[in-house]
């Protein structure tokens, strides 16, 4: 310990433990889904795990932007990127994963004209520095980040850019744990609500899991006490009884969510009636698409793209994963196949993937020893 | 890009194009306030935001900003791979 704070933190951390266990009955399985992957991230960075009783198991959801875009968009943002008169822009995270002819960071070593940026409107930044090429922004992400795109395409509405566009990716929160939580596969017995995608949402979206699903909630921040905090929560609303929507992290998330992103979302984007998830098939109305007022900026429109289907690669399991229904390291090619450095899936490309995850922080032997004995 | 970053507001650039300097990190960068600098709510200089994808997404007290700060370094690589990219922004 090296400071004192993380110390009085972890006393902190021991005690609400002690509380958690003692709510735990050992007779029953819990089983508590994180839906956002950042939450995945610390999960494991923190061994947040250690602190829980064994009766109690994480279970990673959907929450990783990478991680969901199936192959086929991939594969449509790198033709968008090999045309010549491309400049392909799109944040880090995406360079590395897998389309089915490879993946961004090969097309560009091929001599393609892509670059990464911190933000879209770096993107447009660089539109009007490149007046005379088309320059792209490769938008992904849930309402967090929808939002950054919506005020850079009002923006570049305003300016007249009209050499830049967005290839728009962004999903929603709400239909992917709809549908998990109607597939057969899987028993939840509660959630760990996103925070920042909770900043701008608000936590009415998440009523419907109480009140259709008996489903408890609980919003919750990153730090490792704001995670076991969030699992005593709901380990209490489970002992007492209680179905609810609760917000560990009200200190960032008004119940309400932020009504001007919302605004703007709603200005500059449309559900699509369907969109393609990694993993998880076909889900109505879970993606955004640039709305009418805004279709001179759409990539889709601009560059005809087709809409390929890519099957994921067969040995690829991360569909189960994503589901909950098999833990990381019980894929097929977790660690062999499939490592970081070259992901067969995109569950091992994003640091916020559960494989990624699960990879980098050196649990593997331990967990692969339980499931042996 | 999944993450958010706290910082400081240092200086207003441009009040239309809702465009502010904060400090993140130890370097100076322009960002977006529009979600959080407008008739709703509004920030100054000296407040802390935290930022995703250079806009600022929420204001939050500086008791907060620290001690998610000291949450990211604990994260680690993940953590640096953001201020990377961050240092390369160029937001006008």
């Amino acid at each position: 310990m090296k400071y004192v704070q993380e110390f009085r933190n972890a006393e902190l951390a021991s005690a609400i433990a002690a509380k958690i266990a003692g709510l735990t009955d050992p007779s029953r399985h819990y089983k508590i889904m994180e839906v956002c992957g950042g939450h995945t991230h610390a999960i494991y960075r923190h061994g947040i795990k250690d602190l829980l009783p064994p009766e109690i198991e994480l279970i990673h959801g959907p929450g990783c932007p990478v991680c969901v875009l199936p192959m086929g968009r991939v594969d449509d943002g790198i033709t968008i990127a090999e045309r010549p008169e491309v400049i392909f822009t799109c944040f880090g995270d995406m360079m590395r994963v897998p389309g089915s002819k490879g993946n961004l960071l090969e097309v560009k070593a091929r001599g393609a004209d892509i670059r990464m940026v911190y933000s879209p409107l770096d993107a447009l930044r660089i539109a009007r520095e490149n007046p005379h090429r088309e320059v792209v922004f490769y938008a992904i992400g849930f309402e967090t980040t929808a939002p950054s795109t919506a005020l850079t395409l009002r923006r570049a509405k305003q300016e007249r850019i009209s050499n830049f566009s967005v290839f728009c990716n962004h999903v929603t929160i709400v239909p992917p744990i709809r549908a998990l939580l109607d597939s057969p596969d899987l028993r939840l017995d509660g959630f760990i609500g996103p925070g920042h995608v909770s900043t701008v949402v608000g936590c009415r979206p998440y009523e419907f899991m109480t009140k259709d699903y008996g489903k408890p909630v609980v919003v919750a921040g990153f730090e490792p006490l704001d995670l076991i905090q969030a699992v005593l929560m709901l380990m209490r609303q489970l002992v007492e009884g209680r179905c609810e929507v609760e917000n560990q992290y009200s200190r960032i998330v008004p119940w309400e969510g932020n009504p001007q992103a919302l605004a703007c979302l709603a200005e500059v984007f449309e559900l699509r009636p369907y969109f393609e998830w990694r993993g998880l098939g076909f889900i109505a109305q879970s993606a955004l698409k640039i709305s009418p007022a805004y279709a001179d900026y759409d990539a889709e429109q601009r560059f005809a793209v087709a809409g390929v289907r890519v099957a994921d690669p067969k040995a690829c399991q991360c569909g189960e994963v994503l589901k909950g229904v098999l833990k990381p390291w019980e894929c097929k090619v977790f660690g062999i196949a499939c490592t970081p450095e070259h992901p067969l899936g995109a569950l091992m490309v994003s640091s916020e993937g559960a494989c990624a995850a699960y990879f980098n922080f050196g649990r593997t032997v331990q967990a692969k020893a339980t499931v042996g004995s | 890009m999944c993450l958010a970053i706290p910082g400081r507001i240092v200086e207003m650039v441009d009040e239309n194009l809702q465009l502010a300097k904060a400090e993140i990190g130890g370097v100076r960068r322009t960002i977006n306030i529009g979600l959080v600098h407008n008739e709703v709510e509004q920030v100054a200089i000296g407040d802390w935001v935290l930022i995703h994808v250079g806009f600022a997404l929420s204001k939050v007290d500086e008791a907060e900003a620290q001690s998610t700060l000291r949450a990211l370094e604990e994260i680690g690589a993940a953590y640096r791979q953001e201020l990377l990219e961050l240092h390369e922004s160029r937001i006008e």
